[in-house]
């Protein structure tokens, strides 16, 4: 087996075994990068030079009978939503095309403290507006499965170069589905933790009460050591909260006698594409087999979800990007005169067509006139979405549905047509009006051989618990086995 | 739900955003396209209901109140387009 194909886990057990070097790892994946990148299209800034010269620092260290932590020298892609201190952090926009960010987020401490390697910043939609990842200024990443189709959206180019295997894992953002539907039109996994568990100081700002950061891995074991690293309270995010230190390694259990799932109906609708629906099905049948007690019931809020979800993210986000003023985020208006002509000017230049939509929606919302019946409204639906989910987490341990209801589309073809683009997030968001933590795995192909996902979601800080039901259910199933990326064009 | 031109152009005169004129046409549909969708919250049943703001229990977090010196000020500063004696530089604003 290829070294780029192990997962993280695997490559441990390498390089405990002295069969893998930190430096040969690493060599490995630039080497891969360098193969792959122009079909994918995945990074706007590559790290690979700079990832060599720390390998190398690294595997002196070992050499010299170090002792290091055991995800030392291990390489990394952070999407480009992340800050990382003196490197170039672009949130795929024309506004920050030269931003160099001037401290680390607190995922990138904790991401540098175990001293893993940030091979590149990866593409997205741009300020994680889109679910494919046509809107970045830079350049549109390719579906490894098949480059005539999107990765998803927005963490595209993270879920794509994790799928490409050119770096092992990534970390994403997902404020109504940006980690999970890309992990699922990649067949990778991909985890959106509850609201509160993972640090977003440091993080560019969409929809603050919606964003959140994860992780992409090829497997679940991945998922639970990564999401060890970057979970915990930090006091510069006043939203984080503390619930002590977990290790999420523990719900590696194959184990799921009991567990109580419950199949909400409405995310199984006529939206959903039958291919979907029936590989849904078949694992839920397997769950069953496990052992799993499932139940179907209705969720009726899921009706007002997507609807509720632009209200509010779009609202959020029209305030959040008012600090794109044209003067302390390094693109200005060559046009500009006046203050205010630098404002307008710079933001109508250097903002894509989808964040200029988005911020006219949500100013919108909140304008006078309008705030009581939008605004307002979605909030109050919000409150009606997190009810239905704890009455329903009263019976079940766990929630099941599609991740998204069709598999990656072609390029183009929704890019034109906003509307469209937003019911690709139909599954997702209401997982993020209600901060709870939710993980999209692999759980087969449609005919064209291109993998579907199936989202498990828990209560608030339940991470423990889909980890396991995600595990139990790829241990039986080995996808990863059976399926890889072809790079058919 | 319609919206006219005039509506579309004060809202991006809030949103500090200057339209062209196919923009505005664009921008128009769209958003009449995302609103017709959106009305749907009307329907809900939240008679009653709170509204929530975030998805966590919100309490307010006190810290000490002191000065943290920000080393790098020059990494602060060198993302702005003009710059002069550690301050952003803009044009003149009172005449």
């Amino acid at each position: 087996m290829e070294i780029t194909e192990l997962t993280v886990h695997e490559l441990q057990e390498k390089i405990k075994n002295k069969e893998l070097t930190i430096k040969e790892i690493n060599e490995a994946y630039i080497k891969r990068i360098k193969e792959k990148e122009p079909d994918v299209q995945a990074f706007i800034t590559e790290l690979t030079e700079q990832g060599l010269e720390q390998a190398q620092k690294i595997q002196n260290k070992i050499d010299n009978g170090e002792k290091l932590g055991e995800l030392a020298g291990i390489p990394i892609g952070i999407k480009d939503m992340i800050c990382t201190k003196g490197i170039k952090t672009t949130a795929a926009s024309k506004m920050l095309e030269n931003f160099v960010a001037p401290y680390d987020a607190t995922v990138m401490e904790k991401i540098n403290a175990e001293e893993m390697i940030n091979l590149g910043k990866l593409n997205m939609d741009e300020f994680a507006m889109g679910g494919s990842t046509e809107y970045s200024y830079f350049k549109k990443t390719r579906n490894p499965w098949d480059l005539s189709r999107v990765p998803g959206g927005s963490s595209g180019g993270s879920a794509a170069a994790v799928a490409a295997n050119m770096v092992p894992w990534a970390l994403g953002t997902d404020t109504g589905g940006s980690i999970r539907q890309p992990a699922s039109f990649c067949g990778i996994v991909g985890l959106k933790p509850t609201y509160g568990l993972v640090s977003r100081y440091g993080v560019i700002a969409f929809a603050s009460s919606l964003d959140q950061v994860g992780v992409f891995t090829k497997d679940v074991q991945d998922c639970a050591m990564l999401l060890n690293v970057i979970a915990g309270h930090d006091e510069k995010d006043t939203t984080s909260v503390d619930i002590g230190k977990k290790d999420y390694t523990k719900s590696l259990q194959k184990n799921i006698e009991g567990l109580k799932i419950g199949v909400p109906k409405e995310f199984y609708g006529d939206g959903i594409n039958p291919e979907v629906k029936e590989s849904l099905n078949n694992a839920i049948l397997q769950y069953k087999e496990m052992g799993a007690q499932v139940e179907e019931f209705s969720l009726d809020i899921a009706q007002y979800a997507l609807a509720t979800y632009y209200i509010i993210a779009c609202a959020e986000a029209s305030s959040n990007l008012g600090r794109y003023d044209g003067i302390r985020y390094t693109y200005r208006s060559k046009e500009a005169k006046s203050l205010k002509e630098i404002y307008k000017k710079s933001r109508s230049e250097a903002f894509g067509a989808e964040v200029k939509r988005r911020i006219i929606l949500g100013t919108y919302v909140l304008s006078s006139g309008y705030y009581d019946a939008y605004y307002k409204r979605a909030q109050q639906v919000r409150t009606l979405v997190m009810n239905q989910f704890n009455e329903a987490f009263e019976k079940y341990d766990i929630i099941i549905t599609p991740t998204s209801p069709t598999v990656a589309f072609k390029i183009g073809e929704k890019s034109s047509n906003p509307m469209e683009m937003y019911l690709s997030d139909i599954c997702t968001v209401s997982i993020n009006i209600a901060g709870l933590p939710g993980i999209s795995i692999p759980c087969g192909v449609d005919k064209e051989g291109m993998p579907i996902g199936m989202q498990l979601v828990s209560k608030r800080f339940g991470e423990e618990t889909i980890i396991k039901a995600a595990y139990a259910y790829e241990q039986k199933t080995k996808f990863r086995e059976k399926y890889k990326p072809t790079f058919k064009k | 739900m319609q919206v006219s031109k005039e509506e579309i152009l004060h809202i991006a005169n809030l949103a500090q955003l200057e339209l062209k004129e196919d923009e505005i046409e664009k921008y128009m549909l769209h958003l009449q396209d995302i609103l017709n969708f959106a009305n749907i919250v009307k329907n809900a049943p939240v008679e009653g209901l709170d509204i929530t703001v975030g998805a966590n229990e919100l309490k307010n977090v006190f810290r000490k109140d002191e000065v943290k010196q920000f080393e790098d000020t020059n990494s602060l500063l060198q993302n702005a387009p003009t710059q002069e004696q550690n301050m952003f530089k803009i044009p003149k604003v009172i005449n």
